[in-house]
């Protein structure tokens, strides 16, 4: 219930951001929403000695539209994303998918770049990033580079940040394809037990192995003409989802050409 | 205006809507220090050295104490011989989360830091944590002096083999009660002041008095110098009369640092302190006719303690014997029963105490011959039933005789509420159009032993007596305080009684108020559990009121020069009937109540209090019919309630909006039960890997439906009121009545039982048992 | 260490804390307004939600130290025209929304903030905004009523 001791610093600008990581390196943690690390830190599962909170960065949060994408800054809390008029008209998958994050108090605080950042594959907002072909932005010391969604996940609560990056913005391409976001619970508190985002003509599911992952199989026999249904069983092909408390591998693998056919219906496939 | 019956709002929500209320966690007298335990990371072990030194310099740290710190005092009451719980593991553990140390810091912040540096070196022992490890030829041994995990065995007199033979059918299940988690959201926590005048403890607790009574022979101090005060409590379902050994052990840390010291709870340690509820495997048999008739019931419990057989846990399968029957006339019945020991939290009352598990069983029983007949449940139901002529009826065990109902009228009500003709046309409907979820219907008719009880019942769970005690006060302005023994920690026990008081006294509501659970205040009260408290307390109260209001109308008549026989009393006044203008109020009354010149001659001042301790012949017999309708998708299955009809006999109802919320809260739990929560531990190490609210399932509001409720009314001859108590009602009836449905949902496969908690994925593979699942590239398996 | 100023219920409380104190501490056990409650360690439970800055959270989920200069209403600061009491808190007592309290601190602030949003849910919707929210004692309907009348009786008494 009660975090080890730890120094909390917070960071006003980026430089200071920068240097808080720098001094502290493996023993710093960057705190934005803190709904992913606070949790873990009061299970003691985290103990970083340093927090360095990001919050206050200025010009992090906002969505704003830049040509044919969408720009959503790494701070935008999940409830901004999910009321925002101009996400629902770009994107809604985004919208719809921040909608199902959590519970509306995990909402007010919890924060896009947050919950990217975390790499957590039954995490909502990384799949529908993965299947809208979603880029981030990330900032070192020494600038800036992006970082395509399929490169940013690399494992169980990794991604490709390096310890001195902060990400910055999440773009997304603006198609208006047609999209759908499905995830199954048991209850309705739950992370997701297998997800399912459909964007266009990308599929990407949560929950089936140790990073969100593209159905790449269910794609390519949907560009070769196969009915929805014939195609989506094969969404758990190329997958390693694991037998746990919520569910059996089997079991998942099931749920996935379910949600899957489901998504595909639901986006008018 | 009578208020009993009355839709009364209560007197204990405006200090809760406005966080007025205090729970013990609320209270920060000055100087108070803070107690967290240290606890068994493992399963079995012995204990080998505990290293308190890096802890001990830590900032903050007041002390660490372990078990020897406890020598010189017994260990915690009710325990069987050589089985007793010690305050604090000696030597072994025998569950994971048994305290095994204790740290006294100054702050919770301060604790939490010097229990993470408390170096406990174990060794390692096999454990066992179902019953059947328990019980296994080489098990290992939680006790092994005892010789055996088993610790009770109470077997058949006849195992009914030759009447089984001759019936016309016969069936076997087995079935699974699990283990769960109680989980009232306030966990369990005290505070304790040892000081010159003696000790206060401030405890989250549903019977104060009978925590003062153990604790102060415990710690070997007076009466006069222990008082137990239970505050603003939040929710205990039975977990909250557990001999805590929290609660024995914070007392002493006051004494011993010379200040007041706080103990609470995290929910982790909530989940794997606090006592379990349920935990009972039945293997059960049916004789019946083809025409539905049970002739023959063979009932065999076996009930998981835990770790140490605790005084509740151990009555637990005996009250699910006394229930096996149901509301059914079954001619020959016999129950057994068997209890075991195993490496996990000791099992205890949660809510309903053994008589969801009686309630469970046999409505899956009714069920299944239904099905084996190709009778409709509704029938079978109604041909067994114990007809409402035939009471008081006398049941396979003499202690149980059913005092009164009517089950028909009940199940009828529920029938006629569930549209259940329309139901079964929309389940046929939805059968044939893969398109559309697959319906299940279930009920469950039940009736269960509340209302606890007649002299004898509580004393064998180690209460002082069974009575419940009640005082009435008046004050010389004509106000009144009820001062209750009763413990409620959510059924708004203070509104029923006031609402009985009202009644009978002629006092209007707002001038009555309630005082209970400290010891200093109320004499001797037994508490709150066992669906007692309207029958109890609530008929303490109205019998006091009637003793006291006897003595009064003699003062009013002297004050009026009337005829006693000829007053009334309402609305703070007695007047003369016929005489409009004759009047005296309840506060001159009640001034002259303590004025001996003002008194008739056969009365002394003060006479206008009246003291109860209520007895009852014997326990009361809430019943029910419940009705389940459940959606399952085809593909998932996942399961959607889609109605709950909650028809109640709970005799009088003294606050319709109280007894409706009571079945409310317990119904929910009883669907979680059936859906969604078990606690699991893992098989190889014991393990437990439910122990927080993300993995232990209590749902939440998007995840229960709406309710439909229902009454009939057979009042309880038994006590004053008619009433017979309702709160463990929902929690009891409403597990069978939803995996019934499920069941019913998926008969079309084969499928004859699901053992809860009935998960999505277990509906899957019960629909898909035949499947042949397929690896990524296509091969059949 | 370090000094931490918060504004609950219109009233600056200033204190100096660990870094590490939870909000729900901060607000509990220094401000000492106690009838915000914990009910679980793993933000599951909502019975500590308060509103920082209009919005609910869950307190046990943020540091106070990201609540500095922050300002932050609890049970303690809801009040209207139903004897003082606001049509939320009137609402659960009309339609029995709570029974022994615990979580109901948590319970009023979400339906608080809820209704400051959609003044007029559906049951549903009532629902889904209370999926944060835990209740052990009520099954959650008499919630659903509750909130149901306050939105009915959010002008005050008729």
């Amino acid at each position: 219930m009660i975090p080890a001791p730890f120094t909390y610093v917070k960071a006003r600008t980026m430089t200071e951001a920068h240097e808080a990581l720098a001094t502290h390196g493996d023993e710093a943690k960057l705190l934005a929403g803190g709904h992913s690390l606070i949790p873990l830190m009061k299970l003691r599962l985290a103990t970083p000695s340093v927090l360095v909170d990001i919050a206050s960065l200025p010009g992090l949060s906002g969505i704003r539209q830049e040509g044919n994408e969408l720009v959503v800054g790494a701070l935008t809390r999940h409830v901004l994303v999910e009321r925002s008029p101009e996400v629902h008209r770009l994107v809604p998958l985004l919208a719809h998918t921040a909608a199902l994050v959590g519970d509306p108090q995990v909402r007010n605080r919890g924060t896009i770049g947050g919950s990217v950042a975390h790499g957590d594959s039954a995490s909502d907002l990384p799949v529908a990033l993965l299947a809208l072909g979603a880029t981030f932005v990330a900032t070192g010391p020494s600038g800036s580079r992006t970082i395509t969604a399929k490169d940013f996940f690399v494992g169980f609560w990794q991604t490709a940040l390096q310890p001195n990056e902060i990400l910055t913005e999440i773009r997304v391409p603006i198609t208006g394809a047609a999209s759908n976001y499905q995830k199954f619970t048991v209850r309705s508190q739950d992370w997701a037990v297998v997800s399912v985002a459909v964007a266009g003509d990308a599929i990407a599911l949560g929950a089936m192995g140790e990073i969100p992952l593209r159905a790449t199989a269910v794609e390519a026999a949907l560009r070769n003409g196969a009915a929805v249904r014939e195609a989506a069983q094969l969404a758990d092909s190329d997958t390693s989802p694991s037998s746990d408390i919520r569910a059996s591998a089997d079991y998942r693998r099931h749920l996935a050409r379910v949600l899957t056919e489901d998504a595909l219906v639901a986006a008018g496939r | 205006m009578s208020l009993v019956g009355a839709k009364v709002l209560r007197k204990e929500d405006p200090r809760l809507l406005t966080g007025r209320a205090q729970f013990v966690d609320d209270f920060k007298p000055t100087n108070v220090a803070f107690a967290q335990f240290v606890v068994s990371e493992h399963a079995h072990a012995n204990i080998v050295s505990i290293d308190t030194r890096d802890a001990m310099k830590m900032p903050g740290v007041l002390g660490i104490w372990t078990s020897h710190d406890f020598a010189d005092y017994p260990d915690l009451p009710g325990g069987l011989p050589d089985l007793e719980r010690p305050p604090l593991a000696t030597g072994r553990v025998r569950w994971a989360g048994e305290p095994v140390a204790v740290v006294v810091a100054e702050d919770r912040y301060a604790a939490a830091d010097a229990v993470a540096a408390v170096r406990v070196e174990y060794e390692v022992l096999p454990a066992v944590t179902t019953i059947s490890e328990a019980v296994a030829p080489d098990a290992p041994l939680l006790f092994p002096h005892h010789g055996s995990n088993s610790i009770v065995t109470v077997p058949m007199v006849d195992d009914l083999e030759r009447v089984m033979e001759s019936c016309d059918m016969r069936a076997t299940l087995h079935l699974v009660n699990q283990r769960c988690a109680v989980v009232p959201i306030e966990p369990m926590g005290c505070l304790a002041d040892w000081t010159m005048e003696g000790l206060t403890v401030w405890a989250t607790f549903q019977a104060p008095h009978h925590l003062r009574n153990k604790l102060a022979a415990w710690l070997n101090v007076p009466h006069t110098q222990c008082r137990v005060i239970a505050p603003a409590v939040g929710g205990g379902f039975g977990a909250k009369i557990v001999w805590s050994p929290e609660l024995f052990v914070t007392p002493l840390l006051s004494k011993w640092t010379g200040r007041p010291v706080k103990f609470m709870q995290s929910r982790t340690e909530a989940m794997l302190q606090m006592t379990h509820g349920r935990d009972q495997e039945h293997d059960l048999e049916v004789g019946f006719d083809k025409n539905g008739k049970i002739k023959a019931l063979r009932f065999v419990v076996t009930q998981n303690l835990g770790a140490y057989p605790d005084p509740t846990g151990l009555g637990l399968p005996v009250l699910t014997g006394w229930m096996a029957a149901g509301c059914y006339k079954v001619p020959k019945v016999q129950t057994a029963f068997r209890s075991v020991v195993t490496n996990t939290t000791p099992v205890a009352a949660y809510r309903g105490a053994g008589r969801p598990e009686a309630t469970y069983s046999i409505e899956r029983l009714v069920d299944l011959v239904a099905d084996r007949t190709g009778l409709d449940p509704v029938e079978v139901r109604m041909r067994n039933f114990i007809q409402s002529n035939e009471f008081p009826y006398e049941t396979h065990n003499e202690a149980v005789i059913y005092d009164s109902g009517n089950f028909p009228e009940a199940l009828r009500e529920c029938v006629r509420l569930l549209d259940y003709d329309a139901v079964k046309a929309q389940q046929a409907a939805h059968r044939n159009d893969p398109s559309k979820p697959l319906i299940g219907i279930g009920f469950s008719t039940w009736i269960e032993i509340a209302g606890f009880g007649p002299n004898g019942s509580l004393e064998g769970f180690g209460h002082l007596a069974s009575w419940e005690s009640a005082q009435v006060r008046i004050h010389p302005d004509g106000s009144c305080t009820l001062f209750i023994g009763s413990s409620p920690h959510g059924q708004g026990t203070e509104t029923v009684v006031s609402q009985i008081a009202a009644d009978e006294l002629g006092i209007s509501f707002d001038r009555i108020n309630v005082v209970h659970s400290d010891t200093a205040t109320v004499i001797q009260g037994i508490g709150t559990m066992g669906s007692r408290s309207v029958p109890m307390v609530g008929s303490a109260t109205k019998v006091a009121s009637q003793r006291l209001l006897v003595r009064a109308k003699k003062i009013a008549a002297h004050l009026l020069e009337a005829a006693e026989e000829d007053l009334e009393v309402a609305n703070d006044a007695f007047s003369v009937k016929g005489s409009p203008g004759k009047k005296v109020g309840w506060s001159d009354v009640a001034l002259a109540s303590f004025q001996p010149l003002r008194l008739p001659p056969e009365l002394q001042a003060g006479t206008l209090e009246e003291r109860l301790f209520q007895e009852s012949p014997n326990f009361s017999y809430p019943s029910g019919a419940y009705g389940c309708v459940v959606e399952i998708d085809r593909r998932t299955g996942k399961v959607k309630v889609a109605k709950m009809v909650l028809v109640d006999d709970c005799g009088t109802v003294i606050n319709p909006l109280l007894a409706e919320g009571q079945v409310h809260g317990g119904a929910a739990q009883g669907i979680a039960q059936a859906l969604y929560e078990e606690m699991k531990y893992d098989p190889d190490t014991g393990q437990p890997i439910t122990s927080n609210l993300v993995d232990y399932l209590i749902p939440s509001a998007p995840d229960l439906p709406g309710f439909i409720p229902g009454r009939i009314n057979t009042p309880c001859p038994n006590n004053p009121l008619g009433a017979k108590g309702i709160g463990e009602s929902g929690a009891i009836g409403s597990p069978p009545s939803v995996v019934n449905a499920i069941v019913d949902a998926l008969s079309h496969f084969g499928v004859e039982h699901l053992d809860m908690p009935v998960l999505p994925e277990k509906i899957w593979a019960a629909m898909n048992s035949n499947h042949t699942t397929h690896n990524a590239n296509g091969a059949g398996r | 260490m370090r000094r931490i100023e918060i504004t609950i219920n219109g009233r600056k409380h200033s204190h100096e804390v660990e870094d590490r104190t939870l909000l729900i501490h901060f607000i509990r056990e220094h401000a000492r307004l106690t009838g915000s409650h914990i009910g679980c360690d793993t933000s599951n439970c909502g019975a500590c939600t308060v509103l920082l800055d209009d919005e609910a959270v869950k307190s046990c989920t943020v540091l106070a130290a990201q609540a500095d200069g922050q300002s932050v209403t609890t049970i303690e600061g809801l009040s209207g025209p139903f004897d003082g009491l606001s049509n939320v808190q009137e609402g659960f007592r009309q339609e029995h929304g709570l029974q022994c309290g615990y979580c109901t601190p948590g319970m009023l602030m979400a339906c608080t903030a809820l209704l400051n949003e959609n003044p007029n849910p559906s049951d549903g919707e009532i629902r889904h905004a209370l999926e944060g929210n835990i209740c052990r004692c009520t099954g959650y309907e008499m919630i659903v009523n509750s909130v149901r009348w306050a939105a009915e009786n959010a002008g005050g008494p008729k």
